[in-house]
């Protein structure tokens, strides 16, 4: 609360991402007090890590490092005030008919929920029951989430991704420009360590069905390599790596695996997203199906970030009001 | 007691959080978030052990490899930004 | 032998949050942001490595033993290379070291 209290009233917005960040790190912790490791997970990856960058790649972008000051006129203070007021004076009393934490006669631990932690060893086998509802029993919602990161990264693809061709030569003039090259220590850390990060992602990928993990988790740490290769060796040398047109299939690809798997098993025989028609025995499909879907969800979301941060910091490494007599945007 | 190392982190935590509010300049700020996940990572470590999970080390491991690639971005924000003060001025 | 490793994990913890401690006192004693950095880093990563080899007695061998051992080598191997690389640029961009004018890093005259 204290963060919160603190990003309203800081100026310098500089001082807001890290304080984001910590408030981040503050909600994975409490979601592990709550005994939730998997959300834990994913809201350090994505809070602490992934939003900070982004939104300092938008800071690169403009100009003034405060906020603005608003002309403190009765209309432009009172008006937020009371619209939060009311709105939260509306959640606090919705909140006196919330159950206990762990009432037994909540409802959420009452209709569907013990079927599924019942019932998840014998009918999908793997013994991460999270993974288990999120990836079979709610299929149909983890198929949303990841249509709709796949809708986010198009967005920004769209709004900032014209300015390059898609092998990113454009770059060619700025890229060294934006990058560490003097800092020695960070080239040798970096080339250790980024191997490793990606064995790890792999590791948190393959473990989604034992361990708090998953495609989501994976799929981030991958992308903060490749964002980590790309603050260190420059834009122009990433592009080598992996070009924009790579990045652009993979996140359709993953859509489409997920998807696809869907549509295998409506022509298998079953209903759409029914695992349990893709191999000769019920669990042995779940198993197929688990690990089909969260490969399309990890590459989707490794692709999105990635594109992202490459949008953004593409940008910024070549302002429209900085270019010279013969650029154009595209 | 693993009370007392967990009470000991959350002082330091506090500590450093109190650091980024007032810090005068920005790498005050920058060093007090970096504090702040170490010991994070820590805190998780110990609630890990004591509630005998080995997969809350892997978040933990997760953690400490967003926080040094989170502080490496900050620092290329730096770097970006001096370098466009540079040919701005020149 | 049980008690011995109890012994020398509880005393690994505690040490490892007296450390912990100390840097983040020094954090407010110190007048500028070099010598901050240097209590933070030095006393962090001490400090993580006493407690988390504190934590590894507790465990005993197996998948925590091994898991910790990583978190151990990743903040070993990265946390001086953030206060290398931090205190790199805050010379470059930030504040000038506060010295007194014979050249020296002290605050008080004595």
């Amino acid at each position: 609360m204290a963060t919160a209290t603190a990003s309203i009233f800081l100026r310098d917005l500089f001082a807001l991402v890290m304080l984001f960040g910590i408030f981040s790190l503050l909600t994975a912790s409490f979601f592990l007090n709550l005994d939730a490791p998997d959300v834990a997970m994913t809201e350090a990856a994505i809070g602490a890590g992934i939003s900070p960058i982004l939104m300092l790649g938008t800071l690169a972008l403009i100009r003034n490092r405060s906020a603005p000051r608003v002309k403190k006129t009765i209309r432009a203070t009172m008006a937020p005030i009371l619209a939060v007021t009311i709105t939260g004076a509306a959640l606090i009393y919705a909140s006196f008919d919330m159950p206990y934490l762990a009432d037994p006669q909540a409802p959420a631990h009452n209709h569907v929920a013990p079927r599924y932690i019942q019932q998840s060893l014998q009918e999908i086998g793997i013994p991460n029951a999270v993974t288990s509802v999120l990836a079979s029993y709610r299929g149909y919602d983890t198929l949303g989430e990841v249509f709709v990161i796949f809708t986010a990264g198009i967005g920004v693809l769209a709004l900032l991704g014209f300015m390059h061709n898609t092998s990113g030569r454009r770059y060619s003039q700025f890229a060294d420009t934006a990058s560490l090259d003097h800092h020695t220590i960070l080239h040798v850390i970096s080339k250790i360590a980024i191997p490793l990060i990606l064995l790890f992602a792999f590791y948190v990928q393959f473990h989604g069905e034992y361990s708090p993990g998953g495609g989501f988790q994976a799929g981030v740490i991958f992308a903060v390599a490749f964002i980590l290769y790309a603050m260190i060796y420059g834009l122009e040398t990433v592009y080598k790596v992996v070009s924009m047109r790579l990045i652009r299939m993979t996140m359709v690809a993953g859509v489409l695996l997920y998807a696809g798997t869907g549509v295998a098993s409506l022509f298998l025989g079953g209903n759409y997203l029914d695992y349990g028609t893709l191999a000769h025995e019920p669990v042995h499909g779940q198993h197929l199906g688990i690990i089909l879907i969260e490969l399309g969800v990890a590459l989707c979301v490794a692709s999105v970030m990635l594109s992202t941060f490459l949008c953004f910091a593409g940008r910024a490494a070549v302002r429209p009001d900085e270019m010279e007599e013969g650029d154009k945007p595209t | 007691m693993f009370l007392a190392v967990s009470v000991a982190i959350i002082v330091v935590l506090v500590l450093a959080l109190v650091r980024a509010f007032l810090g005068p300049t920005l790498f005050d700020r920058i060093l007090a978030v970096n504090m702040f996940g170490t010991k994070i990572v820590l805190l998780v470590a110990v609630l890990g052990v004591v509630s005998d999970q080995p997969s809350f080390v892997d978040i933990a491991l997760v953690y400490a490899l967003i926080n040094f690639i989170a502080i490496i971005a900050v620092l290329r924000f730096f770097e970006y930004d001096r370098r466009t003060r540079e040919r701005k001025g020149s | 032998m049980e008690l011995l490793i109890d012994v020398a994990s509880w005393v690994c913890l505690l040490t490892g949050g007296f450390l912990g401690i100390t840097g983040a006192i020094g954090l407010f004693r110190f007048p500028d942001v070099y010598t901050r950095l240097h209590a933070a880093s030095v006393t962090d990563t001490s400090c993580m490595g006493l407690i988390i080899l504190g934590l590894m007695l507790q465990a005993g061998f197996g998948m925590m033993f091994l898991k910790l051992l990583l978190v151990i080598l990743i903040l070993a191997y990265t946390s001086p290379t953030v206060a290398h690389i931090l205190i790199k640029t805050a010379r470059r961009e930030g504040p000038e070291p506060i010295l007194d004018n014979k050249g020296k890093n002290h605050r008080h005259r004595d």
